[in-house]
């Protein structure tokens, strides 16, 4: 079973935002997102009981590079990064366009994500990759084995989990606790070095058209809070009584 | 204001290769995650879970991680493992560098193919623990005067005697141990399971308490002919594997430093008094810079000491001037870090009154202050004021 995994750098601080609306990236440290470690991992797995590799692929500026030695240093065998500076503010679609452009150079069995970034929180980039390169798509998922129909997966809900059996090649994303990620080794790391990572141009993708469908245009602090009310004494319990009558939680 | 890190004032992560910094980022990484949580309960109950840890450990390629063949580290991306492993606690950092630098090393330097292949794979995998015996009671900054022996009955040896703080004692499956012989001293391989062998372990220690330290009691241990270390006769065996530990303590004391001085450094930001933080006064500046400066001159010490001993021309006298200095430097920051906490400064609240009791032991083992001191006396004078 061959595996691509979807990888991003992300801030390790709180993002912050620039003059022109967009997280910045430069001179940030940033790290694999921890969202997408379960992803790789569930990959890893994968691949360890039934054979085949992992791919990992990103977009982002160059800096990404860490995230791909990252989940090089895990046991990916390979990484794509496309990185253009055209690329700088594409919004979720650009971005699955782009993936989904890289994802096909590669052989595949299934494709594996967070189930949303730690920056950008969308959670929508996933199912548009799905609907681009043509195949299902499962979120949340908690458990994944193969299966005679493609895959069995469990997704989890609300009140407990679904089973779905799906067609591969697949898209999925990948809940927190679903899987533990590994930590690298140092002999992983040491190999990661060794292992190839492919760097393709928006042309080799055939990609000529990468403009944002969406820019914000305006940020504005959401509204502060006011102060709550400090309730004291002798009446503080019928006080707090009618307040929580008024609030309807009695 | 100056972009200028607080724990690297010299800018020495640009040093770095990416792979070592890579290396780096790992340990401190585990260290946050497993260890920091814990530790300070570990510390509190005088416990340490060594068997689950060393199958982390293992997993990780921490142990054996500087040897050929094994790990394959560059000395510098070793040491800074060792930093990073001290920067959680001294215990932490001792039970690697016992496994790694004084079990391993002492099998892979002078052991035979067979002692190698069968207790190299599993020490580095975890599976094994090792401990290396030479101090005893009466023995420590003169090895020579060991008491504990290793006599011939037919092919087999028989040893006795008493070995004293052996770091990773109680929970090893194997010990190194130095005894004499009629042909001088001579290492063995003793397994820990053997009738005549038991490890007691040293209570009531208000240091190292993350830590398993224990005596080795060998009452007529009976080991077979090849138990014996064949490549090395002499104490150049126990002192060169001390020197190869003591080059990973250069580098680990300043992970505790650097834990005490970033506590320090933000506490004095937060800490109100008279109105204002108490890093608005002079005093406290003083301190602050004071500590920033040594240790950042000490790591640079212990990086240059790597870079040298990557080189190949590492002289154990100059890892000296390393142990010496920068766990001297270490243990100073620490007092000075305690001292900027005040009463919070003495709790397990906080990590630095663990780490200045740890580094109370670390100025000691591996070659005490006094003898490091003289042995660069020695080399200064040509005259041996030890003996």
């Amino acid at each position: 079973m061959n595996v691509i995994a979807c990888a991003k750098l992300v801030p390790t601080g709180t993002p912050t935002l620039g003059p022109d609306h967009l997280v910045v990236r430069s001179g940030v440290d940033g790290a694999l997102d921890p969202g997408d470690e379960y992803g790789l991992e569930l990959a890893l797995q994968l691949t360890e009981q039934h054979g085949g590799d992992v791919t990992v692929v990103s977009m982002g500026p160059d800096e990404a590079g860490q995230a791909l030695q990252r989940a090089l240093a895990m046991g990916a065998s390979r990484g794509a990064l496309v990185s253009d500076p055209s690329l700088r503010g594409a919004d979720a679609l650009v971005t699955a366009r782009v993936l989904a452009a890289a994802i096909k150079r590669y052989p595949f069995d299934l494709v594996v994500a967070g189930v949303e970034s730690t920056d950008g929180y969308t959670g929508t980039v996933p199912v548009t990759v799905a609907e681009i390169l043509g195949v299902a798509s499962v979120t949340a998922v908690r458990r994944l084995e193969p299966s005679d129909a493609g895959a069995r997966i469990e997704r989890m809900t609300e009140r407990g989990y679904d089973v779905y059996e799906c067609p591969l090649p697949a898209v999925v994303t990948v809940t927190a606790g679903a899987v533990e990620p590994r930590y690298p080794s140092l002999k992983g790391i040491m190999q990661a070095k060794q292992k190839p990572i492919d760097r393709p141009s928006l042309q080799d993708l055939g990609l000529s058209d990468t403009k944002a469908t969406q820019t914000v245009t305006a940020v504005k602090d959401a509204p502060t809070k006011a102060g709550g009310e400090i309730v004291q004494g002798d009446e503080a319990v019928v006080r707090i009584a009618d307040l929580l009558a008024e609030a309807k939680v009695i | 204001m100056s972009d200028l890190k607080p724990s690297d004032l010299l800018d020495l992560d640009a040093l770095l290769s990416d792979e070592e910094r890579q290396i780096r980022d790992l340990a401190r990484e585990w260290v946050h995650d497993r260890i920091l949580p814990e530790v300070e309960d570990w510390y509190e109950r005088g416990e340490f879970p060594a068997r689950e840890l060393a199958k982390e450990l293992g997993e990780l390629g921490f142990f054996g991680m500087q040897l050929e063949g094994i790990g394959d580290l560059g000395a510098v991306a070793y040491g800074l493992v060792e930093l990073e492993l001290e920067a959680g606690d001294s215990g932490l950092r001792s039970f690697v560098s016992v496994q790694s630098a004084l079990a391993m090393y002492a099998i892979h330097a002078f052991g035979s193919d067979e002692q190698k292949a069968h207790w190299l794979p599993r020490m580095a995998s975890g599976d094994a623990i090792g401990c290396f015996g030479l101090s005893e009671p009466d023995s420590g900054s003169d090895p020579s005067s060991m008491r504990t022996t290793a006599r011939r009955d037919r092919a087999d040896w028989i040893v006795n005697g008493t070995k004293m703080w052996i770091t990773n004692g109680g929970v090893s499956d194997v010990a190194v141990v130095w005894a004499n012989t009629d042909d001088g001293i001579r290492g063995f391989l003793v397994p820990c399971d053997l009738p005549g062998f038991s490890a007691p372990d040293i209570h009531k220690k208000m240091s190292l308490r993350a830590s398993v330290t224990s005596e080795l009691v060998m009452d007529d241990v009976r080991l077979p002919a090849d138990a014996v270390l064949p490549g090395v006769e002499g104490l150049r065996g126990p002192l060169s594997c001390l020197n190869e530990a003591r080059y990973g303590i250069v580098w680990g004391v300043m992970g505790a430093a650097r834990t005490c001085f970033e506590t320090a450094l933000t506490y004095s930001k937060e800490r109100m008094q008279f109105d204002k933080p108490i890093a608005s006064f002079q005093l406290t500046q003083k301190k602050l810079a004071d500590m920033a400066i040594e240790l950042t001159k000490g790591t640079l010490l212990a990086y240059h000491l790597g870079r040298m001993k990557e080189d190949g021309r590492l002289q154990a006298e100059q890892v000296s001037i390393g142990k010496l200095n920068n766990t001297r430097e270490a243990i100073a920051i620490a007092r000075t870090s305690r001292g900027i906490l005040g009463a919070n400064g003495i709790t397990l609240e906080y990590p630095i009154m663990r780490h200045m009791t740890n580094l109370e032991s670390v100025l000691t083992y591996e070659g005490t202050e006094e003898v490091h001191t003289l042995v660069i006396g020695q080399v200064l004078t040509g005259i041996r004021a030890f003996t």
